[in-house]
């Protein structure tokens, strides 16, 4: 909770990195949009023990990173986020599956385990996808993509109040927070007694800071209706985006590249 | 220009617990006109300017700009006229870049974004915060919050201009350039305010609340001068017509 502040000011690192002018910000969001979903569907297409297969597919964020000058850290904090939900649903595939399917320095592995970790794999890369298109597209324009693709308006409203209404309730939480621990000195978070009331002041207080900013909205003429900015056609240069990244995890999914670079590693060693 | 022409015809509003926000107003409020609304808090200020936007609708009687009376068939209309600007400038900025937010109105009434773009750059500029247009909005003092809180309204190019405590949580500095923007202005202004020097600078004609009820209509300088009234509806004078405290003049 000590940290709510900081992940107020964090959610608008990635608002900050969209900004940018690099060669990767440049592209159609519409092609980041399309590109980032057919990486989302190879990743998760791999079976559930096929860990090897997924290594090539690092080639993606880090080639995005790279080109789109997109610094690691807030994508890692991002990561950190993602990951209790997802230990949280793997944490008992060991316990389930015991069969042991190989060994390693003497340590018997177990096939849950592999699933486990294939599941995290996945999953960080699934949601470094994800970060890598808000930092290098951001919400508006994702947005505007989407309902380039004809995406009904209702939910593209949603996913944009949602995602403005996060920064509100930190905001509130931070603040009540604030407000607590003045008062409370000496103790390690807030006491269990209190937490009902917080929760319930937190949801009251968003509800009525997020009804000020709807008030604010339909005041400049907002009537459930999503006018985001426009969007410039695709051009050639995003057009072979589309392609080569289409092209490359097509590869990565049918050729089993690790293989073939350790047979290469081999043959030049030999 | 008549359809600048604000009107509070018996107009009462009384909130869903009883309270009496607004009791029985009659307002006339001419184009061009800078109108400072006081009262002591809770008095109903916040709550004739929203009514006038059409936030909350009267319980009985009608306000009406010009010929259109403020009804939810003609609020499109009506919140195009008047720019309003709330208590909290935070509630209004809510896109990633202040140029998203004072885009956000244009946008939504359909204007190309060639005109979007040409009213961002008309507003910033008349505001003072060209330069502040890629910034994040939270990122801002609180003074140019304000700024870019007035450039949204004023991007819908407005003829009314309703603020709502405008200079609170301001510093002195960022409180003067306020007015001195303010004074610029040739909309017709209509200010809700507790600051009462800002009223004296500012506002030709004060309107006085006191538990709704509208008790003084006048030459600001007038109620300015009368402290008896301002003492019964909890104010004070400004402090520019209060004497010195240490040389007693």
């Amino acid at each position: 909770m000590a940290n709510i502040t900081k992940a107020y000011y964090k959610m608008f690192i990635l608002d900050e990195l969209a900004a940018q002018d690099t060669v990767i910000h440049r592209i159609s969001p519409v092609v980041k949009l399309l590109v980032t979903l057919a990486y989302l569907i190879v990743v998760v297409s791999y079976g559930k023990y096929d860990i090897m297969g997924l290594f090539p597919l690092v080639f993606y964020p880090v080639c995005i990173m790279a080109a789109g000058n997109i610094p690691l850290k807030p994508m890692l904090s991002g990561l950190v986020v993602s990951m209790p939900l997802i230990i949280g649903v793997g944490i008992f595939n060991p316990v389930l599956e015991r069969t042991v399917v190989m060994t390693l320095f003497g340590i018997d592995i177990s096939a849950g385990f592999i699933s486990f970790i294939a599941l995290l794999f996945k999953c960080c890369l699934t949601v470094l996808a994800a970060l890598l298109l808000l930092s290098t597209t951001g919400m508006n324009k994702i947005s505007a993509a989407l309902h380039r693709m004809h995406v009904p308006k209702v939910f593209i409203m949603q996913l944009l109040l949602t995602y403005r209404y996060i920064s509100v309730l930190l905001v509130e939480a931070s603040r009540i927070y604030n407000a607590y621990s003045l008062r409370a000195p000496g103790q390690n978070g807030i006491n269990s007694k209190v937490w009902g009331s917080l929760i319930g002041q937190l949801l009251l207080r968003t509800y009525d800071r997020a009804y000020r900013v709807y008030q604010g909205m339909k005041l400049r003429g907002f009537d459930n209706q999503y006018y985001g900015v426009n969007l410039q056609k695709a051009t050639k240069i995003d057009k072979w985006y589309l392609v080569g990244w289409a092209a490359f995890f097509l590869a990565a999914r049918f050729i089993n590249i690790t293989m073939l670079l350790g047979l290469l590693t081999i043959e030049v060693i030999k | 220009m008549s359809h600048h022409v604000i009107e509070f015809i018996d107009t009462s509003y009384n909130y869903p617990d009883g309270n009496m926000g607004v009791v029985n107003a009659n307002l006339r409020i001419q184009h061009g006109e800078s109108v400072a609304i006081i009262g002591a808090n809770g008095a109903g200020k916040s709550t004739l300017l929203k009514l006038l936007v059409g936030i909350m609708l009267p319980k009985k009687g009608e306000i009406r700009l010009g010929d259109i009376p403020v009804t939810p068939k003609t609020m499109s209309i009506i919140r195009q006229r008047i720019g309003f600007t709330f208590q909290e400038p935070e509630d209004q900025l809510f896109n990633a870049t202040v140029y998203d937010d004072v885009a956000f109105g244009p946008r939504n009434y359909g204007l190309e974004e060639k005109e979007v773009e040409k009213r961002v750059l008309r507003a910033a500029q008349t505001v003072g915060i060209g330069h502040l247009l890629q910034r994040a909005p939270y990122k801002l003092s609180g003074g140019e919050k304000r700024a870019a809180s007035i450039a949204t309204v004023l991007s819908l190019e407005p003829d009314v201009l309703a603020m709502d405590e405008p200079t609170a949580a301001l510093d002195p500095k960022s409180r003067r350039k306020l007015i001195q923007l303010l004074q610029g202005f040739e909309h017709t202004k209509i200010i809700a305010t507790h600051d009462l020097d800002l009223a004296l600078e500012l506002c030709s004609r004060t309107v006085v609340l006191k538990d709704g009820t509208v008790v003084y209509d006048g030459p600001t300088v007038d109620i300015m001068h009368n402290s008896q009234l301002l003492e019964d509806c909890g104010l004070e004078q400004p402090l520019t017509l209060q004497g010195c405290n240490s040389c007693m003049k």
